[in-house]
This record gives C-alpha cells, structure tokens and sequence, in this order.
C-alpha cells in the first residue's frame, strides 16, 4: 500500500470513528514562555528563550540536534525546572498544582516509552484505568479502540509493544497521549529514526487532530519536511534561542542567514523534485 | 558534592521513599492484582532455589554440630540446634540474600530500565505516581512474601537436618528423637523473631532496590552497574541490620524472661 492510500485510509476511519472524538472536549490553551534560561553545568541549553503559541495553533520547533528542543519540551510538560523565566500554560505557571486541575497536558516522548509489560490496549487504557475516568470498561475499551483506529491501529489491542515497529510504537504513545483528552498535545521528534513512508503518517495523524480536534500542539523535530507539511508556526532554535517565528511562507523566505543555513538543503533537494 | 554529603541525601531519599511507599499502601486494596502479582513473582524466582539451598543448609548444620555433639553424647540435642538456628538466623538471612540476588535484581532492571527508556517520565506526564504505581506494589509484595518463603526455609531445612542426623554414623539420631528434641527447644518466639527480621529484610531489599532502579540515568550499562549496586548494597544493609535487630530482639526476650 503507498503512503496516499494508507492516509486515505486512515482518515476515512476517522470519519466513521466517533467515540474518541466525541470524547475529545479539550480546551486548547496558550502557551507563553517568558526569558526561560536553562544550564547544565557549563553548558548554557535555553538562553532567555521567548515564545508564544496562540490556543489550538500547531506550532512546529524546529533545530538542528543538541539546539535544546528536547530540554525546552521537557520544561513545558514539567519535567524540568528552570533556573529562571517562567512558563504559563493558560495564563498558570506550570509548576502551579492548579494548572493539573485544570488542563491536561499530554506529551508523545522521542522513545515511545511504551510500558512493556502492558498490552497496547493496557498501555492506552492505563490513564484511563487509573484515574478512573470511566467506570464502566466496556467505554474504556471503545474509547481506546477509537483513539488506536485514529492512529491507524485498529485490531492491534493485544499485542504487545515489542511485537510493533517503531512507527508503530510512536503511533500507539499518540493514541495513548490522545485518551487523555488533552488542551495542549507535545510531540518529542516523532519522526526521529522513522522512513518516510511512517514520517508521512505520522504527519498526517498531527494534522488530523488539528483538523477535527481544537488542541494546541507543540512539536519539536529536526526533520524538515514534516515542519513544512504540519506546522501553522515554526519557530527556529539556535543555540538556545528562538531565532524566528513565522509561517511555513515567511520561514521559506527568511533571510535570516542561521535559517537559511539550516533550510537550504531542503530547498535545494525540492529543487530536484523531493517531497514528503 | 562530598562522600557525607552524598551519603546523608542518600540517606534522606531511601528514607523519604519508604515514607511515601507507607503511605501509598492506602491504596492497597485496589493495587491488589500488582500485589498478587508481585508476590507470585518473588515465588516463582525463589521457591525451587531456596528449597536447595536451605536442604544444604540444615544439612550442613546437623553435619558441623553432630560429631561434636556426639563427643559428648549429646547427639539427641541436634534437633533443638539445628532449628533454632535456621529460625532465629539462617532462614531469614538466606531467604533475604536469595530475594535480593533474584528478585531485587529483578526490580533495579526493569524500574532502570523504565527510568533510562523514560518511561517514569511517561507516567509523572499522566499523574501516575510512580512510587504508588511501581514501588508500592513491590514493597508490600516483598514485606509479605519473605516471612512466608523464611517458614518455607525453614521446615525444609529442618528435614534436610532430620536426614544428615540420621544418615550419618557419625551422628545416628533418628527422625523421632530429632523432631521430638527440634520442637522441645524450638518457642514460637524463635519463629516469630525470625519472621520480624525476614519483614525488615523485605523492606530493605524492595525499597532499596526501587530507589537504585528510579535513580538510573543514562543507558543499558548504567542499568547493569545499578542492579550490581543495588543487590550489594542490599546484602550489606541485611548483614548490618541483622545484628541490630537480632540486638533488639535479644533485650526484649530477656525482658519477658526477667519479668
């Protein structure tokens, strides 16, 4: 099957799926990163880093690797402190316990980190098992039958993470950051080792939700082509600093020379006729 | 950070985990199926080794003491000593160093693992507590399970005495004469020392290695270097608590004796 028809596919199941999408009521919040400065040791990663990401916008950061995505990432979703600048995520710090309260934060890690003694289906549910969110496990099972036919993996319920390929894998920690009805989705390179053909699929899953769910995404790659192909913004990092921001347009024809650098190449090969 | 430093924040951590895993032992009950789990875990890793090595061990006993008991002719007392020593110190201090080296291992693996692969990180992002979803299941399954496998230890190490007693010339006592004398010395004080030990043990070797395991950082050698690190320094705090509680418990036997 050929990427085109596999993503017809996928999207024509979306179209019959209501379940999850019915259960998808998030309120897409604004993101507003203010002088965040991060260091490790010697080592001076986010640098007075600024950025605003409006409700339900699919921003793209995009950096060559060591630029500090990941780490970035890792302070919007509160897995890192910084060491000075703030994060507001609805207009609440994220290191407020307020903030759990009330949004719900999701993020798709560069490893999948599936749990690999749970079941695909195991791993989905866990969030809603946990929390309790549906008593009754017969919504449960439909709700992660729905999110996985979303990301085209119907049927795939019981087998296990290491059965999956890598595609695979990142397809089902998106259905697994899905359930948990998220406002604001981070997505952690998810392309990153993937062929074209999964990085094509994966791209169109994020440009799914942006066209059935209002949900603000965050997504960090190196991968230029699913940047182009995804993003309403992107925002360029360079040692530690967002060195522009603009659609995929204006970023094409940026002149600032550190993306012009790191986007030539791409356009010189489309030049030569390459796509996604 | 200096050695005192690193050892008092150690410390510190190791003493605040087990805290928060007592405190997450509220939600037992619906964590039982992991509890279940978890203790058949520590069953199937364990039982065929111990059931061996305690055989060996009670024989092993009766085989040290017996000649010389028989020097004496006090062959008849073989019973008394040989359990008593599997109850009051061998059952316990073996099962726990069984326990550490295949079941302590175990969890420092698969715990690193989910730390390096970022799978802890996973669950902070969905709210899942991984003290109450991974170090609790496996505290309570390990201060449960261990008393059990030491009574298990103990009456099979029993009988492996029972049989070097009787197989060996050099001892000659029979079955009869060795239970009748293992239960005469044998109080259920013995046994209930040695079970207050095995659960100490239990608590040592499960938060122990849950807190190695969630500390590994880096990739699959730092998740070797964590289980070895882990199952030492398990085996050291088993030996060095040992002795206190066998201190404790040696006051307060002769406190009910006095009184």
């Amino acid at each position: 099957m050929d990427v085109r028809t596999e993503t017809k596919d996928i999207k024509k199941k979306n179209a019959g799926e209501g379940v999850l999408l019915e259960y998808l009521k998030s309120t897409p919040v604004d993101v507003k990163i203010i002088n965040l400065n991060k260091s490790f040791g010697n080592n001076h990663v986010l640098r007075s880093l600024n950025l605003e990401i409006k409700p339900a916008e699919t921003v793209v950061i995009l950096g060559k690797s060591g630029s500090g995505k990941s780490v970035l990432l890792r302070h919007i979703i509160g897995l890192e402190k910084p060491d000075s600048g703030r994060i507001l995520i609805g207009g609440i710090d994220v290191n407020d316990e307020e903030l759990r309260k009330k949004h719900t934060l999701a993020i798709v890690f560069q490893s999948s980190a599936l749990f690999n003694s749970l079941s695909v289906e195991e791993n989905v549910a866990l969030y809603l098992r946990e929390h309790r969110v549906f008593k009754d496990e017969n919504k449960i099972r439909k709700v992660v039958s729905s999110a996985l036919s979303l990301v085209g993996l119907e049927g795939k319920e019981n087998i296990m993470p290491s059965e999956l390929s890598g595609g695979m894998q990142k397809r089902v920690a998106i259905a697994r950051a899905l359930v948990m009805n998220p406002d604001l989705i981070l997505f952690d390179e998810p392309t990153a080792e993937l062929d074209p053909m999964m990085t094509r699929t994966i791209g169109d899953v994020i440009l799914n939700l942006r066209e059935h769910v209002e949900i603000t995404q965050i997504v960090v790659t190196h991968t230029i082509d699913l940047a182009f192909y995804i993003a309403d913004r992107i925002a360029v990092l360079s040692e530690g600093q967002i060195v522009e921001l603009g659609t995929p347009e204006e970023i094409s024809r940026s002149k600032n020379p550190v993306v012009r650098n790191f986007i030539a190449p791409q356009f010189e090969r489309e030049e030569g006729g390459s796509e996604i | 950070m200096n050695g005192v430093t690193a050892f008092f924040q150690t410390t510190g951590e190791i003493l605040g985990l087990l805290v928060e895993s007592i405190y997450w032992c509220k939600g037992a009950l619906s964590n039982r199926e992991k509890i279940f789990r978890q203790i058949a875990e520590v069953g199937s890793y364990t039982l065929p080794v111990a059931a061996l090595i305690s055989i060996f061990i009670g024989g092993v006993l009766a085989l040290q003491s017996g000649p010389t008991l028989a020097l004496f002719g006090l062959q008849e007392n073989i019973g008394g000593i040989v359990g008593i020593s599997m109850v009051r110190e061998l059952g316990p201090v073996m099962a726990s160093i069984l326990v550490a080296g295949r079941v302590g291992s175990a969890m420092t693996a698969e715990i690193g693992s989910m730390s390096v692969y970022q799978e802890i990180d996973a669950l902070k992002t969905m709210d899942i507590d991984p003290v109450r979803f991974l170090v609790m299941p496996r505290f309570l399954a390990s201060f449960i399970a261990l008393p059990i496998l030491v009574i298990y230890m103990d009456v099979i190490g029993w009988f492996g005495g029972a049989v070097v007693s009787a197989a060996n010339p050099e001892i000659g006592v029979s079955f009869d004469v060795y239970y009748r004398n293992l239960s005469e010395f044998v109080e259920v004080s013995d046994v209930l020392n040695g079970l207050v030990k095995a659960a100490v043990f239990g608590i040592i070797i499960s938060i122990v290695c849950c807190y190695v395991g969630l500390k590994t950082k880096g990739g699959p050698r730092e998740i070797g270097t964590s289980v070895t690190r882990a199952v030492v320094l398990s085996f050291i705090l088993i030996l060095i608590f040992d002795y206190f509680i066998t201190r404790v418990l040696l006051l307060l036997d002769l406190q009910k004796r006095l009184m």
